[in-house]
């Protein structure tokens, strides 16, 4: 075990880099779309249902297949990598725009009415008082992608965008299990690192309310 | 005769969808006069008090403040500066449950733009009217507050910009009786010395008599009672009748 680690270990850095590099690019994406668009639809109710499906619908497609789907698509089939951040972000989408939503809308309407008596523009409603108290939801929403992101990446392998999933996959086809842990292990790890850390930080962003 | 501080004209209310709230209210409250305003849960009192902030907007007729036309505000800036001018309290205390309890009391200076030093003076003078401690309160959370301060910390805010008119629903509404007696007989304090136009949302007659100037009565929607204060132990209307005697029945212990 120890020795695949270390005839891998220059290999295994170089993996777990490029895993990272896709799944913080698709992360970043998602939550650029995710976080507006989130905030969109609870001013404008009723879109939040058809979009959120659409993006429930994305969730739905397996993997590989979705990976495999987006292959013959014009800019993307030329390069692996773009197309498996592309694949992510629909994946990651999901949890953000769904928490982003419900954690502005579980924000009291005693408290939304305040703040418009307050004369709060709807502008100043967002930043002072929505996105705080829905800070909490919103990054467990986004520490769900992320944990998502870590382990779908892996897939990624297999349309060459490379990624910790290369080690799993060249184990699984040389029936070498070490291999396929020297792959698994540090993807494993990398999941959790990133719940720990992002469970923290919401932690952090939680309102006592009483 | 004293100028006209809020007045309704023939307001109706009926929600998209539902039944008819409010049917053609009209009212004027003098300028620095106490209104308070009983009814059952669902008579439309808080629904008519929310107008004069603009928080609901009538489906007919005109609300005024200071013979200004409010319903009518479109503009964002107008609505913004129109709120500004007008104090607001609710039962649940509307506290920000992120914030500390200077920056709540402030908050309303804050959207001001007011300078630092400024806001600072003002939240002490505030919270010192209400009856609370500037330094040992600056830094706490409300749920560290119990329920009586957080109740005079919502009214400080409710005063930080001096308004012309302070709107009141069912302040004390959560609090038990001897905090509740103690908020009244603070904010009876205050109302003689600040002269504003309050409008105060209850369903306590005693509460209503303590610190009002007149009675008015909703039910279904209507006004079915108008009085000032002190003739309401005497009034002969049923309404009037009803509540003093439910009052009466309490006070037999």
């Amino acid at each position: 075990m120890i020795e695949i680690f270390k005839r891998h270990g220059w290999e295994i850095g170089r993996l777990t880099f490029e895993h990272l590099w896709l799944t913080v690019s698709a992360m970043l994406f998602a939550a650029l779309i995710g976080l507006p668009l989130g905030v969109f639809l609870t001013r404008k109710k009723g879109w939040a249902k058809p979009v959120i499906g659409l993006a429930n619908v994305i969730q739905t497609v397996p993997s590989l297949a979705l990976f495999g789907l987006l292959l013959p698509v014009p800019l993307l089939g030329d390069n692996a990598a773009r197309l498996a951040i592309v694949a992510l972000t629909g994946y990651a989408l999901l949890p953000i725009l769904r928490n982003t939503y419900a954690g502005i809308g579980s924000v009291s309407p005693e408290l939304t009415s305040v703040a418009d008596a307050l004369g709060m523009t709807d502008w100043q409603r967002l930043w002072k008082v929505e996105l705080p108290l829905a800070g909490s939801v919103i990054l467990a929403g986004v520490r769900t992608a992320t944990v998502i992101c870590v382990g779908v990446a892996t897939i990624a392998a297999a349309i060459g965008a490379g990624g910790l999933g290369e080690l799993i996959f060249r184990g699984v086809a040389s029936v070498d299990n070490g291999l396929v842990l020297a792959g698994a292990i540090p993807a494993a790890l990398l999941a959790l690192a990133a719940d720990a850390g992002l469970g923290w930080v919401e932690k952090r962003l939680a309102v006592r309310q009483r | 005769m004293p100028t006209t501080g809020v007045e309704f004209a023939k307001v109706s209310y009926t929600p998209e969808g539902g039944h008819l709230i409010l049917r053609e209210i009209s009212l004027a409250l003098a300028a620095g006069t106490t209104t308070a305003l009983l009814g059952r849960s669902g008579s439309g009192k808080t629904t008519l008090l929310r107008m004069v902030n603009g928080l609901v907007t009538p489906t007919s007729g005109q609300v005024k403040v200071h013979d200004k036309v409010v319903n009518s505000v479109r503009s964002t800036e107008e609505l913004v500066s129109l709120r500004r001018s007008i104090g607001y309290v609710i039962q649940e205390t509307g506290l920000f449950p992120h914030m500390t309890i200077e920056r709540n009391t402030a908050l309303a200076m804050e959207l001001e733009g007011r300078p630092k030093d400024e806001r600072e003076r003002r939240t002490r003078e505030v919270l010192e009217q209400a009856g609370l401690n500037f330094d040992a309160l600056r830094t706490r959370y409300p749920w560290q507050l119990s329920g009586g301060q957080k109740q005079r910390v919502g009214l400080a805010r409710a005063l930080s910009l001096d308004p012309a008119v302070l709107l009141m629903d069912e302040p004390f509404g959560a609090l038990d009786p001897l905090t509740r007696a103690e908020m009244q007989n603070m904010l009876k304090q205050l109302l003689v010395n600040l002269n504003k136009t309050v409008l105060l949302v209850t369903h306590d007659l005693g509460e209503a008599l303590f610190l009002a100037d007149r009675i008015v009565i909703l039910a279904e929607g209507q006004v079915v009672a108008d009085l000032p204060a002190r003739e309401v132990l005497e009034s002969p209307n049923p309404h009037v009748k009803d509540y003093v005697s439910a009052v009466r029945r309490q006070m037999v212990i």
